[in-house]
């Protein structure tokens, strides 16, 4: 996984208010700062109004077709029904970030690779409350998509809004956490 | 080249419409449109402009109406109930000759169905959506850039011919980000001289109506609209072709499900299957003439579409059923899959490969 594909298709998925989102903006401006093809597609249907949310991301090298995923090369699963849900969907080959403070759940593939860490309980330890996404984040990018400290600065100012500029560092800081994650 | 920006489908359409020139937009907020309503709530005020969430989408149309007669650009969005709402306005609009832009991001029907994508008001869009004779342009996007660009060209078609041009959308297009380049062309000023802008007392005055109570001239009337409608389908059909040149199926589908036909066509070509796509761009006209060549030379046709099957009578009729045409659909609020119209057209081809 650790070589940038010519597709990535990405599927994030939480409760409402984990910042499926914002982790799904970021990597689209990701993409769009390497010049690649990006789509993002939030979920707003029922799903959404029941609490939980999903996000389909394609970074590509070449034109997109349909910006839904349905096979996603990597989940990013933020809270047991997410994971539960689109655990089979992944492609064989392909990868789960997964929030196991969240997440208890045995590993039911042996074809796909599990990046597991308690992202959740980690932000709270570092007082990073509500920014275990970013975490997840960092150890996606770590994992499955090589990203330069200079592209992610460059993705954060584009997604966090400038009323909210103090909240950078923290984002920072939890990507970071992310990033070094061992395991 | 102006730098891309990351946006959503419905923000791109208020963005745009507001660089051809719109400076009043009436709506009712509807799932999944209310980001055109939003938007334009938040940009209209800094720019002099009208943002009106009106009490009802019945009520927007009409001030559409009273815009349009005075000569200025205009717009309503919704999503497809609020569309039948306005029905008896599109053809108010239609009879009286007046230019507008209308959007719809479709949603599940019948009656208030579901927020989900679809694409069941084909046969609304494309055969008016209210009472009479009469065609609106209707522009399928199917790119975040489209739901722009073909937002521009909307007013521009609808002030040349005095229509309204319609935006059919879906929730996917609506809801989804892309990078889009938002730069647009100065827009081209049409001269209205039937608009109701006070006669200074230097000219006789116009009249805006729909109403002729005498049957030769309204007789009249509606023929000289079908005589332009013939120029409209003379001139601004647009389409897109993909991997035509030797196909031997030809899959037909528009927005949303144009770019999962894509894909399955990619897929198809790797397993050494001659396909093709034709996406319409414009719904009406209809690229009648490109599916009637393709007739000639391809084997068969597939529709994919979120309808139980409604553009596929227009590729019946464009092709004088010369050739099959298999539906391939999914609806509800349901998307189909790269994977189903994969297998539809493996099916067309003779069977797995």
């Amino acid at each position: 996984m650790a070589n940038k594909q010519k597709t990535t298709r990405i599927l994030i998925a939480g409760f409402g208010g984990q910042g499926v989102l914002f982790v799904g903006k970021f990597l689209a401006y990701v993409g769009m700062a390497e010049d690649r093809q990006v789509s993002w597609l939030p979920s707003y249907g029922p799903e959404m109004r029941g609490g939980t949310a999903n996000c389909s991301v394609i970074l590509s090298d070449d034109p997109i077709g349909s910006p839904i995923v349905d096979a996603p090369d990597v989940l990013i699963a933020m809270n047991l029904p997410s994971f539960q849900k689109y655990q089979d969907a992944v492609v064989p080959g392909g990868a789960i970030v997964l929030d196991s403070s969240l997440i208890n759940e045995a590993y039911a593939r042996k074809d796909i690779t599990y990046f597991a860490l308690p992202a959740t309980q980690m932000a709270t330890d570092e007082q990073l409350d509500g920014l275990g996404n970013m975490i997840l984040l960092g150890k996606f990018l770590e994992a499955c998509l090589p990203t330069s400290g200079e592209l992610i600065q460059k993705a954060l100012a584009k997604v966090v809004p400038a009323k909210k500029e103090h909240l950078l560092a923290a984002n920072q800081k939890a990507i970071a956490l992310g990033r070094a994650h061992q395991g | 080249m102006a730098e891309k920006v990351l946006m959503k489908g419905n923000e791109a359409i208020a963005e745009a419409a507001i660089q051809a020139g719109c400076r009043h937009y009436f709506g009712y907020p509807i799932t999944p449109q209310t980001e055109i309503a939003a938007y334009m709530a938040k940009r209209m005020p800094k720019i002099g402009g009208v943002f009106l969430q009106a009490e009802s989408e019945i009520a927007a149309i009409n001030m559409v109406y009273g815009v349009s007669a005075a000569g200025k650009r205009v717009m309503t969005s919704s999503s497809s109930p609020g569309i039948s709402l306005k029905g008896e306005g599109l053809s108010y609009l239609a009879g009286s000759d007046l230019p507008a832009l209308v959007v719809n991001v479709q949603r599940g029907g019948p009656g208030l169905g579901g927020i989900q994508p679809s694409q069941a008001d084909y046969f609304q869009a494309t055969r008016g959506g209210g009472h009479g004779d009469y065609h609106m342009i209707v522009l399928a996007p199917a790119s975040v850039q489209e739901m722009a660009s073909l937002t521009v060209k909307g007013f521009d078609l609808a002030d040349k011919y005095r229509m309204t041009a319609m935006i059919l959308a879906d929730g996917t297009i609506g809801q989804m980000m892309e990078p889009v380049s938002l730069e647009v062309e100065p827009p081209k000023v049409y001269e209205k001289p039937w608009a109701l802008t006070g006669t200074k007392m230097a000219r006789k005055h116009n009249i805006v109506t729909s109403l002729f109570l005498q049957p030769e001239a309204l007789e009249k009337l509606n023929i000289e609209r079908y005589a332009r409608y013939r120029i409209v389908e003379e001139n601004e059909v647009m389409y897109e072709s993909f991997q035509m040149e030797d196909a031997e199926i030809c899959v037909v589908a528009y927005g949303i499900t144009a770019r999962v036909s894509k894909n399955a066509v990619t897929a198809a070509r790797a397993k050494g299957i001659r396909v093709g796509l034709i996406r319409p761009i414009t719904l009406w006209p209809f690229p009648k003439a490109a599916l009637a060549e393709a007739a000639t030379r391809v084997k068969s046709f597939l529709s994919v579409e979120m309808s139980m099957g409604q553009m596929i009578e227009d590729i019946e009729l464009a092709t004088r059923c010369k050739k099959p045409v298999t539906l391939v659909n999914r609806v509800g609020g349901m998307i189909p899959t790269p994977e189903q119209v994969l297998s539809a057209i493996e099916q067309a081809a003779g069977g797995d490969r």
